[in-house]
């Protein structure tokens, strides 16, 4: 039994269920487009966590292969992100999404 | 699948035309290339190919929307012609928009949750920098943020459902997921039905629908209006196609556990989309709520699930998508004459240009669903679809929801033909937008006669 199986696999599944949920509440909470995109991370590392836990106890690597996926994903999305944040900050001086209200009904 | 090599490879040939200098020519290469790609994806029609070890599928299905997303797309560079002029970096804008093609043909064909990760990424990655390609402009770098910020936020609950999904299943394959659930029908873990309603509310966002719809909107007004009609058309077909492929495949057999919850998204999304569109001044944040009201009828054949439901789907796709590259086209000549999206921007229109007046009056009346358009005929098969599965509740809803779409898609009518603006020049049309604009009104028209073929292939 390898160490990653010593601990229940249900100690997994609440971790990284709570880690999203902090993911979650951090988007919808905080104003910082910075920190907001933080949170999103959060959330990804949540799910790469539990597809980790899954694909070791199950003995597929297909779950594993999957998180490659995700980082890869994810570390093009960073690029994109922060370009957008940058062109934002040129205009506005500020990364706070309070300025951005333009739009409205 | 040479479908998707194609595209890719026009995506790659588009990025190496600035660095060899032929630039000026890859417009048409571009539109003979997606031509192209209509031709190859048709034969394989009935051959239903697996690649990659099952990771994608190419039944008839996926064959269809594959050659609808590249048509829209072929519609769409023609209507887009003088964005691209004024751009300075066009070879960018073509890539982008090619390889969000490319993950738009992954998320109607894909057999694996990870091709359907991986198209909706594609797809959605090119269009955030879309999204904010007016760099100076606020509105435009506010829509990109918000959109990226929702769209990021929605792939996290996808994501998560899958997870869920893959632990209790073993595996990311569609056919895999849906045998286990008729395996171990009655003991099946609360966790994956967990993993099922999150991967709903992260494709429910991704269609639109209710009450996951606020970011669509300021996206849609802020974005450089071509890339709002490639939002509307292109982007709404592919994930409401791969919105049922999903469901339909793997998850029709537990209608119980998200039935109810598509309801009341269905009646939301009608209520919210159409009420709201009612009290726009902008044309084109109310095309946006107009948009937002169409994914909720299409909800209804995602409710149906029955052997109706994917031709209805087709072809309601395919109406809405017409009449919005029509309505987007004369949109966008307006705003260029007079640099003003309003509705009081048509006014006279009737007199100033008859033509583009006729143009748009049909888009509207096919959006709104008046015989003989397409667009009824899309109402009605979808209407069908659900009354066949013994959904007269939410066609009801559905019903009363287009009547007060008519209210709102005839304030452009009226202001068109019944109003008189301060300005009474004539509107100019460029010869591609014309072509264009004949092409579409003959599709909505010739649709409208043959809905029963259309409806026949799936």
């Amino acid at each position: 039994m390898s160490t990653i199986q010593a601990i229940p696999l249900n100690w997994y599944i609440l971790l990284s269920a709570v880690l999203f949920v902090i993911g979650v509440l951090g988007v919808l909470y905080r104003r910082n487009a910075i920190i907001i995109f933080m949170s999103v991370e959060l959330m990804l590392n949540a799910v790469n966590l539990l597809l980790t836990a899954f694909s070791s106890y199950r003995g597929d690597s297909a779950g594993q292969v999957f998180v490659f996926f995700i980082m890869a994903v994810a570390a093009a999305e960073v690029a994109v992100g922060l370009a957008i944040l940058i062109v934002i900050y040129r205009n506005t001086s500020s990364t706070d999404i309070n300025f951005l209200n333009k739009l409205k009904w | 699948m040479k479908s998707l090599i194609l595209l890719s490879g026009l995506g790659v040939l588009t990025l190496l035309s600035e660095m060899f200098n032929f630039k000026r020519k890859i417009f048409p290469v571009v539109l003979l290339g997606l031509l192209g790609t209509i031709v190859i994806s048709a034969m394989y029609w009935n051959t239903n190919k697996h690649y990659f070890n099952d990771m994608m599928f190419f039944d008839n299905y996926a064959v269809a929307f594959t050659c609808l997303i590249s048509f829209i797309a072929f519609a769409w560079f023609l209507l887009s012609q003088n964005y691209f002029n004024e751009e300075t970096n066009l070879t960018d804008h073509f890539a982008l928009i090619l390889f969000a093609l490319v993950g738009a043909v992954i998320m109607v064909s894909y057999q694996n949750m990870s091709m359907l990760f991986l198209g909706i990424e594609t797809l959605s990655l090119s269009l955030y920098v879309l999204a904010g390609s007016r760099k100076n402009d606020l509105y435009s770098n506010e829509a990109a943020l918000k959109y990226f910020l929702m769209g990021a936020f929605a792939t996290g609950f996808l994501l998560f459902g899958i997870a869920l999904i893959y632990g209790i299943t073993g595996s990311f394959n569609l056919q895999t997921i849906a045998n286990y659930i008729t395996l171990n029908s009655g003991n099946i873990p609360a966790l994956f039905y967990t993993g099922v309603l999150l991967m709903m509310v992260g494709m429910a966002f991704k269609i639109s629908a209710a009450p996951f719809h606020f970011w669509a909107p300021d996206v849609y007004q802020g974005s450089p209006l071509v890339i709002t009609a490639f939002m509307a058309t292109i982007i709404k077909t592919a994930a409401f196609a791969a919105f049922f492929r999903l469901f339909f495949t793997c998850f029709s057999t537990i209608e119980s556990v998200w039935g109810n919850i598509i309801f009341v998204m269905a009646i939301l999304t009608l209520a919210v989309g159409n009420i709201t569109a009612t009290y726009q001044e902008s044309v084109k944040r109310m095309l946006a709520y107009s948009s937002i009201a169409h994914a909720g009828y299409m909800l209804l054949a995602i409710l149906a699930m029955n052997k109706f439901s994917a031709g209805s789907i087709l072809f309601y796709t395919a109406a809405y998508s017409v009449a919005s590259i029509t309505a987007f086209t004369v949109l966008s000549i307006i705003i260029n004459k007079s640099n003003n999206e309003a509705i009081d921007a048509f006014n006279g229109l009737g007199k100033r240009n008859p033509f583009l007046a006729f143009a748009m009056t049909v888009a509207m009346l096919s959006l709104a669903g008046i015989p003989p358009m397409a667009g009824f005929f899309g109402k009605y098969y979808l209407f069908n679809a659900a009354l066949q599965s013994g959904q007269t509740a939410i066609v009801l809803v559905a019903v009363l929801a287009s009547l007060v779409g008519v209210y709102y898609y005839f304030k452009v009518i009226i202001a068109m033909y019944f109003k008189s603006g301060s300005d009474s020049s004539l509107v100019e049309v460029s010869f591609t937008h014309k072509l264009l604009l004949i092409l579409t009104l003959v599709l909505i028209f010739a649709m409208g006669l043959m809905s029963d073929f259309v409806i026949r292939l799936l």
